[in-house]
Order: C-alpha cells, then structure tokens, then sequence
C-alpha cells in the first residue's frame, strides 16, 4: 500500500517533495485513498499522509505542478492546501531533542538508582566506593547530555542578567555533580547523583509534555499570501495577453480575469459585470456583484464571467498585505506575555538561593568546616529544586489540552491556556463564527424530480449559493439529472435541457432577497431560500460565557441589518461593518483600559484582531491565516466548545496553582530538614519523587473534569 | 561478590539496550504519527476501496 514503486538512483534525484495540509482527512479511508490513488496519476511517485497532523506529502516529477496536485486532491474529495517548505522543521527538532535527553536521562536514572539502592541498603567499604565510581561514569555524561536543554536556558537568561526557572535548575544539578564527585574521589559516604539525574528525568518530562503541545503552532503568515492569485494575464497595448507573475506587476496595467480566477492585485473593474466571492477579505458569505466601477480586492475570486480591471495596487500594498502586515505586528506583542512557571520563578529563585547561602553560612559560623556546611548548602539545592514546580504547569495543561481536543477544540500550546483564563471579556465575529458561514438551502419544498435536476444543474458552478446547494442535496442522497448544454451566464443563473424542457436556476426577480435561487422547469418555478444560520448552541454558548463572568458582544465586518438581527435574537451589543483596522482598534481600546478580550472569529478581516487580542478562538472553517493567529481551534457545528475552553482554562489555571501551593508546602517542611543537615540521598530521592507524582496525579483530575464540564 | 563482575554489566548492558532501540525508534519516525498508525491498521490492502463503498 505504500512501498513507492520502484525507480532508479538517476530517476530518484530528479524528483521533489511537495507537502500539503489537508485537514479533510478524517479516517483510514481516506489515508488508504490518497496513498493508493494518488499515484496513480502519471508523474506522482508516492504520497505519504500523516494523519495526525493531516499532512501528505507526495514526491513528484517536477513537471507536475502545484496547482494540478491541490487538483488531484480535490478530485478525490480533499480541500488541500501548500505547506511552506518546513514551517515546523525547528519545533520538531526541538522536541525531538527533548524525548533524546529524556530518553537518556531515563537510562540513566535507572542504572544510577539500581547502584544506589545497594548502597542505602548497607553496601560499605570498597563495594561502596566502587558502586560511587560506576554510578558517576555512567551519571556525568548523562547529566552533560541530558542537562543541555536547562544549562543553555538559564546562561542564555543569566547573559542578559535575568533569572528564569532554569537557574536554579542548572546551579542545583551543577553542584549536587561536583559534590558527589568530590566525596567519590575522597572516598565519603555521601554522594547525589541519582539526584541529580531523577531531577533532570523529572524536568525533562515537563518540558517534553510542553514541547508535544506546541507541535502544532503557528506556521507563519506566509500561507496568508499563499491565497493571493499568483499571476495575472496582462493585456497589452496590442490587445495580446501574457502572464505577469504577481510581484511584477505595477499600478495602471489592464488585467484580464477569467472566471474562477482569484484577484492577484487590487483595482478597479474597467470592462465586464461578474459576481466575486469576497469572502476571504470581508467574511461574508453571499457573493458581491461587480460592474464597471467597482473597487475588487486582491485574494477575491471572480465567479462567473471575464473582467477587465485597470490595477490600482499591488504587491505590498494590497488590502490583503496589509492585513498580513497587522497581523505580524498585532503578534508581537503577545510574546512579551511572561508564563506562569517564569513569574513563580522570580519569586522562588532569590528565596532558595538565599537560604542555601545562609546555611552555607551559618553551619560555617557554628565551625563545622567548609565540606560539612558546602554539603548542607547543596541538600538545601537539591530539596528546594523546583521539580514538582517543574511539572506542576505542563503536566496541568497537557491533561486540559488532551481533555479539550476530544470535545472538539485544539489549544495551540501552554500559554494559550493561561491566557484564555484570564479573559474577561468576549468579541465574537457574526458570519462564520456565531453563524455556520455557508449558506444552507432549504429544500423541503422540492420534490424528488426538482431535487434531482437542481442538482444537475447546481453542480456544475462554482458559485457559492449552486455549492451550497449542491451540497445539500448530496447530503440527502439524492442522484443528479442528466441535463444537456448547461450554460451559465453572469448575474443571472445557469440554464439548460432536461427531455425536452428548458430548465433553469438562477437569480429570482425579488434581488432585495440576496440568498435566494429561483428553480424553474419548463414554464412551473419554485424559489428555493437560502440562509446562514446562527449555530445551534450559540445563545447557550454565550449564557455559558456570561456564568464564567464574559460578557460576550459581536463585532462583524458584515452590513449593521444581518448584524442586528443577529445581536437581537441572541440579546447581546453589536458593532457591525467594522474594518479590519476598527477591529484591531476595538481590541486596542479594550486592553488599553485594562480589560483582557477574548476574540473569536473566522475571516481574515479578523485576523490582526485575533493576533491582538488577549486569547483568540477560531472555528476549523476559518481561513487558514485566522487558524495561524487563533490560540486555539474548535472544529465542528458547535460553538459551545468556545465556552468549555475557558472553563476548562479556568480550571486547569486553579490546578496549577494548588500544585505551586503543594511544592511550596512540601519545601516548607523539607527545608528545615536540609537546613540541620539531615537529608540524606535517599530522603532527597524520596521526597523528589513523592512530590513529583503528587503533582502529577492532582493533574489528572482535570480529565475527569473536563467531561463533567461537557455534560 | 563476583555475581557483581557479570551482573552489572548486564544490567547496563539490557538498559543501553533499551536506549538504543528508543533512540531508533525516534529517528525512524515511529513517534511522528500516532493516531495514523492506528487508522492504517484497517486499510484493506488486497480489495480496492471502491468495491466496498
């Protein structure tokens, strides 16, 4: 099923990888059926799909194109879109590197503790010493390797005279090393290096639950462009045509659009009347028609008939650039966002490096010479080492995250988690956020015969209301008509024959009625009505909001009617034909005076306000530059996942902090143990690992919570 | 005392043995998708999947 066949080293070398996302991916079918039929078009090798990051890659003759492999997708039924080169090469090296120090640390812990159990069991003299030598060879390589991640964090903190949760880290496991040699080369009792090792075993566990959260994060905002039509044909003085890629093109040229072409420029139509799916800028739905004199965008598609535009801005300058562009900026400020382990930090460093200096100190006066009091000094290191604290965040927000993806929502990492807990208030988007964003035929007045020829003649367009549709019709199983000479004509509608008959689907006489389709067959006409419907749980969604204390309101791009209508059935304000810009400063003003909003929305005219606000939502529909600048992303009809997310944030965010509360409990205790100098290597093992799985096992409950949460 | 000479180096010896065959796993890819080896196991490699559509 998936050995490629086979090909020669020279054939080999000439083919290139190509990748694709294609989130359509849903079951084994489907892996089956892109990996067995791709293939079989001429000039693909192989396609590999990985399913749990819905990704194909397919190696290809480079002749192929991108263009005709996103086609070969869509003809087996999966929307697909490029990947850039290696958007996500650094995140999966980083967390590759993560499972290797753990795996090693894993080898090394357990070897180190087998030597140390004899010892604590009663082993003496020269087997003692022995067990001390094997234990370091095999405990100082593996602490150099494994302790990279943390040595090279903290000196990277330390360089720009900061502290993080990594200084203390690296001093503790630097220490207890040097120590524990120390007393192995003179030969004493005491040596920590099962310590050392279990902490940095520990550690590395919570940063590789981390990591495996973040796998997923943003690829950059390059698929964003990705949208934009790559080239233009050009028209020239002569009246010939030739294509101009995109970045070549300059203000004043005259375009040709051909229909289902997406706009490479912005401009304005000189020549042709044609309808456009404008979607991509303003999310709305219905298409907009466009006649000479009208302003079009590029990124939008021309949807029925051939324009000629006299280009105005290009390039960087390009409405769509400029969102790119707010988006980039509007980020920015979200990483200065300092985490909940690093603000514990600050507060927890200073105290335990000050205690280990002050025992250090103090045994010194009390005159128990320099190795007594440098040993009570570090068993104060090592028992305050933060490895509860370590895990107390991620292995929290790895059960909520886990928790939430089952009930349809994807948290892109941590910090999205403890952002969304923090929102007070909630900017929920109308078309395709608190809507379905598709607009939905209601068919229940056709009759079998009707429903068939409609759907021969809906299947034949690209046309927003024939896809929507067509796609209803299809989900009822109902079987296409045969229909001959199906032409479609622009503004108006697609006409055919069916056994005789003229038949027809197009634009009902009524225009003040946008969304609606008039099907006629021979001289008998039905209208068929068209709505996008508000999400069935959206007024509960917005109640589940309001308990959590967020008060929720709509700000949408789309005409103040439908907004309107919208803000009175569920009962909340509304700010409708906002800008991307008058989002952006919607969000601004709101952090401005301290409030911390939620954004939820799909279109890219809410992209800068998703990457601005505090927490963003965006639903799996959404464009994919919104998905990129969403923190997380729910998938499905519902919008109560919206709500769920930050309850469970909420709640993850109260388990953290009761085991922060545990770890500075369980230091209070053992601290004034180290601090008389009672805390052998096995108490400080003991004491580690207990506290270790207490933390973990409180942070289990948030499974259980999660569920509750959903009934 | 002399059991230690073969035991520890046994010990060591089965724990890099699990070491090395972590570390190859990883570097084979087997950890890159999970939830797809799972699906894979119910592809039907002999009948096309037409037929049974």
């Amino acid at each position: 099923m998936n050995a490629p066949a086979p090909i020669t080293a020279a054939a080999e070398s000439a083919l290139v990888s190509t990748r694709f996302t294609v989130p359509g991916m849903r079951c084994a079918g489907c892996i089956g059926k892109i990996e067995r039929e791709l293939p079989k078009i001429p000039g693909i090798i192989a396609a590999r799909a990985n399913f749990s990051a819905k990704r194909v890659a397919i190696r290809h003759d480079p002749a192929l194109d991108e263009d005709r492999l996103i086609q070969a997708l869509r003809d087996l039924g999966f929307e697909a879109q490029r990947l850039a080169d290696n958007p996500l090469g650094t995140e999966t090296e980083e967390r590759k590197r993560l499972m290797r120090a753990l795996g090693v640390a894993g080898f090394g812990m357990m070897n180190v503790m087998l030597l140390s159990v004899s010892i604590w069991s009663g082993a003496d003299g020269p087997t003692r010493d022995l067990f001390h030598w094997l234990s370091a060879l095999i405990a100082m390589p593996v602490i150099a390797y494994s302790g990279r991640p943390f040595f090279a964090s903290a000196w990277m903190a330390l360089s720009h005279r900061r502290t993080n949760m990594d200084v203390p880290i690296s001093i503790g496991v630097i220490l207890a090393a040097a120590l524990s040699l120390y007393e192995t080369i003179i030969g004493g009792g005491h040596a920590y290096f099962e310590s050392a090792v279990m902490l940095l075993f520990f550690l590395l566990a919570g940063r590789a639950l981390d990591a495996e959260m973040r796998t997923r994060t943003r690829a950059g905002i390059g698929a964003l462009l990705g949208r934009m039509g790559k080239s233009a044909s050009v028209i020239g003085p002569d009246g010939s045509t030739r294509r101009v890629p995109a970045a070549e093109l300059e203000p004043g040229m005259l375009v040709l659009v051909a229909a289902g072409e997406a706009l490479a420029a912005d401009g304005e139509v000189t020549e042709g009347t044609s309808a456009i799916d404008n979607a991509m800028l303003t999310g709305e739905s219905a298409p907009e028609p466009v006649a000479p004199g009208s302003v079009v965008h590029a990124g939008a598609i021309n949807l029925s008939a051939p324009l000629r535009i006299r280009l105005t801005r290009v390039a960087e300058d390009t409405a769509l650039a400029e969102i790119a562009r707010l988006m980039d900026e509007a980020g920015q400020s979200r990483s200065h966002y300092v985490r909940i382990a690093d603000r514990a930090s600050r507060l927890y460093a200073p105290v335990v490096h000050s205690l280990a200096a002050l025992a250090f100190i103090g045994w010194m006066m009390a005159g128990s010479g320099w190795h007594q009091s440098l040993t009570i000094a570090i068993a104060v290191l090592i028992i305050t080492c933060p490895c509860a604290m370590g895990l107390a965040v991620p292995a929290a927000q790895v059960v909520a995250s886990g928790a939430l993806l089952k009930r349809g929502l994807l948290v892109k990492d941590g910090s999205a988690l403890e952002r969304l807990a923090e929102c007070d208030i909630a900017l929920l988007d109308k078309t395709g956020t608190l809507t379905l964003g598709e607009p939905r035929a209601d068919i229940g007045a056709l009759d079998a015969e009707a429903r068939s020829l409609a759907l021969g003649l809906a299947q034949t367009s690209r046309h927003p209301l024939s896809r929507g549709l067509a796609a209803a019709l299809l989900r009822e199983g109902v079987e296409p008509a045969v229909i001959d000479n199906v032409r479609e004509t622009s503004g108006i509608g697609l006409t055919g024959r069916w056994q005789g008959q003229e038949v027809a689907l197009e634009r009902p006489e009524d225009t003040a009625q946008s969304l609606a389709a008039r099907l006629r067959i021979g001289d008998t006409a039905q209208t068929i009505t068209f709505a996008d419907p508000l999400r069935g749980d959206a007024a509960a969604t917005i109640a589940a909001l309001q308990a959590e204390g967020i008060d929720a309101s709509i700000l949408s791009g789309d005409r103040s009617a439908p907004v309107d209508d919208v803000a009175r059935t569920l009962g909340i304000f509304a700010q409708a034909e906002a800008s991307p810009q008058a989002k952006l400063a919607a969000l601004e003003s709101l952090k401005a005076q301290g409030r911390r909003p939620l954004m939820v929305g799909d279109g890219l005219n809410d992209g800068p306000a998703l990457a601005a606000a505090h927490a963003s939502i965006a639903p799996g529909t959404a464009s994919d530059a919104s998905q990129q600048a969403a923190d997380a992303v729910f998938i499905g009809e519902k919008l109560m996942p919206v709500a769920l997310a930050v309850r469970v944030a909420r709640r993850t965010m109260r388990i953290v902090r009761e085991n922060f509360a545990f770890s500075i409990a369980y230091n209070a205790l053992a601290v004034p143990l180290a601090l008389f100098g009672l805390v052998t290597p096995l108490i400080a093992a003991i004491a580690m690992s207990l506290s270790s799985l207490v933390v973990v096992a409180n942070s289990l409950r948030l499974a259980r919570a999660a569920q509750e949460n959903a009934a | 005392m002399t059991g230690l000479a073969f035991l520890i180096p046994i010990a060591l010896g089965m724990g890099l043995v699990g070491l090395v065959a972590f570390l190859w796993s990883m570097r084979d890819g087997q950890y890159d998708d999970m939830d797809g080896a799972a699906a894979r196991i119910l592809i039907e490699e002999d009948e096309p999947l037409e037929k049974d559509a």
